[in-house]
């Protein structure tokens, strides 16, 4: 073990860790909205945040031009990137809620069928993507549009375009793109947070959670809710993937997997659905694997991470503030 | 009539839960429906706010049929249910649960609806003192309470109660009894469901008798609170 480097460098891996963390956190809020409300895990989120990414990328490649970007119309295209981000993978969600989800729960399918639905979808969307040079193909787009389908199933990359420097905190050096990630991903979570806990629509949601059957009593539109925590989740998914694209500059059709799988733990971690649990566990997650990859090489990050993950749900089984979406203090 | 119920209906899978029921809802009046256990009353209130399907028959509120409409239509129309159980929002506060009471409304800053909150918190002091208390630590009776108020901040024509007494004290039952009875006399057409059959045929105008899943007898509450058959049944033979 590297304990030499690990403690050298304990304040810049903790920060790193952490903006991975925001990320996940920001992922998981979609998980856990959604079984929350539904007791469903949508495991085609992972998919949301795949298109967020591209939306991401793509957008800038539009508009930054062979001669690249900077100052103000830097931050200009990087804020119509997230603006698409989230449109984007919003989109996917109400999708994936309408096409794989509704007519299940219209008819009382069980969870189960509803979950196979979910995984068909998640492949249905990440081999569309990896496939888009042979979609594009078909309407005969795929000369005009080769830089955007062309390698469809290997890295895709935005790397060179926005170049943040580091700054000193403490006299320790430290990355501002970690910072606005941590930053950026915190904000997100305070204002989907008060929004479930004093909006009207958050009430029903959380009516909705708790009892679905009352809060139909009172008025709740079950579809409505239902549409309005995937609306919420793809947002979130939509930011987290502009984040991710910021820090990893680097996307792929399959990009999704892991980060979800991720994503998913975070909020298993936290206790699923509970919102703050999910900022919780994204963030000791992000950490905690950053640490343990330093600590024992970078090939063990998952390892790590997952270790974690069943600790913890060995001895507290409801995840770390295991309370549900419908409790006050979710 | 307010709200007439025909012929109705309602399976659970193969087995028929009521069948063929039909019985009207004058408005202004309180209308009880008594029975047994298992004997389709809280069916029947379901079918009634749209928490369940009709195998057939009609539900017409106002002349308007509303057999398939979707719970959260009727609610707009003006019934609202405070269901068997309670069954109050225990994570949320006594405020949010009469806030969520009137979902589908939209005038949450005006007068109106400050009014109908004190005319609640009048009616019920107790959730005027718990007002910022979370649900979920108030006794069975307190939660009673809200969840009539709750039922009432949708400014219902027609409210449903279904068993408001179940579980309760003596003293509970009789304080929620003189609640329903104010709150018909300030102008909603009251609809209950009770197994304590004594206290609802005393505040009830018309009562029906309820026998796994169909009506069997019909009258004024007072006249079936005299007969011998119904005493013997449904009373325990002391009055």
């Amino acid at each position: 073990m590297d304990f030499d480097f690990f403690f050298n460098n304990l304040p810049q891996l903790t920060i790193t860790g952490l903006a991975f963390g925001a990320i996940y956190a920001l992922i998981a809020l979609g998980y856990t909205m959604v079984y929350g409300v539904l007791q469903l895990i949508n495991f085609a989120h992972s998919e949301v945040f795949m298109y967020g990414t591209f939306a991401t990328l793509w957008t800038v490649w539009a508009l930054t031009g062979s001669g690249g970007a900077s100052g103000m119309q830097l931050v200009g295209i990087l804020l119509l990137a997230l603006v698409m981000s989230m449109l984007t993978s919003a989109l996917v969600a109400l999708l994936l809620e309408r096409v794989a989800y509704r007519p299940l729960i219209k008819r009382n399918a069980p969870r189960l069928i509803a979950l196979i639905s979910a995984i068909g979808a998640s492949f249905v969307l990440a081999e569309l993507m990896g496939l888009r040079d042979r979609v594009t193909g078909w309407f005969g787009l795929d000369d005009t549009l080769d830089r955007y389908v062309s390698g469809a199933r290997i890295n895709a990359s935005m790397s060179g375009v926005v170049n943040m420097p580091n700054v000193d905190i403490f006299g320790i050096p430290v990355k501002t793109v970690d910072l606005l990630v941590i930053g950026a991903a915190l904000l997100m979570m305070v204002v989907v947070d008060q929004f479930v806990r004093r909006s009207k629509l958050g009430r029903g949601i959380r009516a909705t959670a708790q009892d679905q059957e009352t809060a139909a009593l009172m008025g709740v539109n079950p579809t409505r809710t239902i549409q309005m925590t995937f609306l919420i989740g793809g947002l979130m998914a939509g930011v987290a993937a502009f984040l991710y694209m910021l820090k990893i500059e680097v996307t792929k059709f399959d990009v999704g997997f892991l980060l979800g799988v991720k994503a998913f733990a975070a909020a298993v971690l936290g206790g699923i659905g509970n919102l703050r649990g999910a900022l919780l566990g994204g963030l000791l997650l992000g950490v905690a694997e950053n640490w343990g990859a330093a600590l024992i090489g970078t090939e063990w990050r998952h390892v790590v991470a997952f270790v974690l993950l069943v600790v913890i749900l060995l001895f507290r089984p409801t995840g770390l503030l295991g309370e549900s979406l419908g409790k006050a203090r979710a | 009539m307010l709200l007439e119920v025909e012929g109705l209906c309602v399976n659970y899978g193969h087995i028929e839960a009521i069948r063929d029921i039909s019985f009207d809802v004058p408005e202004g009046s309180v209308t009880t429906l008594i029975g047994a256990n298992g004997a389709g009353k809280t069916t029947t209130m379901k079918t009634i706010s749209g928490l369940r399907k009709v195998r057939a028959g009609a539900v017409r509120f106002e002349g308007k049929d509303i057999t398939n409409a979707a719970p959260y239509d009727r609610v707009k129309l003006g019934i609202s249910q405070s269901p068997e159980g309670r069954r109050c929002f225990v994570g949320m506060t006594v405020r949010e649960n009469l806030d969520m009471g009137a979902f589908v409304r939209n005038d949450r800053k005006s007068k109106a609806y400050k009014d109908d909150m004190d005319r609640v918190l009048a009616l019920f002091p107790r959730l005027a003192e718990r007002i910022n208390q979370s649900a979920g630590t108030m006794s069975g009776g307190e939660q009673q309470m809200l969840a009539i108020g709750r039922a009432l901040m949708a400014r219902p024509r027609l409210i449903l109660l279904d068993e408001p007494s179940m579980g309760l004290a003596p003293k509970l039952i009789a304080q929620i009894f003189s609640i329903i009875k104010e709150i018909n006399e300030q102008g909603t057409t009251v609809l209950l469901v009770e197994q304590n059959a004594a206290q609802a045929l005393k505040a009830a105008d018309n009562a029906h008798i309820l026998e796994t899943g169909e009506i069997v007898r019909s009258g004024r509450g007072s006249e079936l609170a005299g007969d011998d058959s119904v005493k013997a049944a449904y009373l325990g033979g002391d009055v």
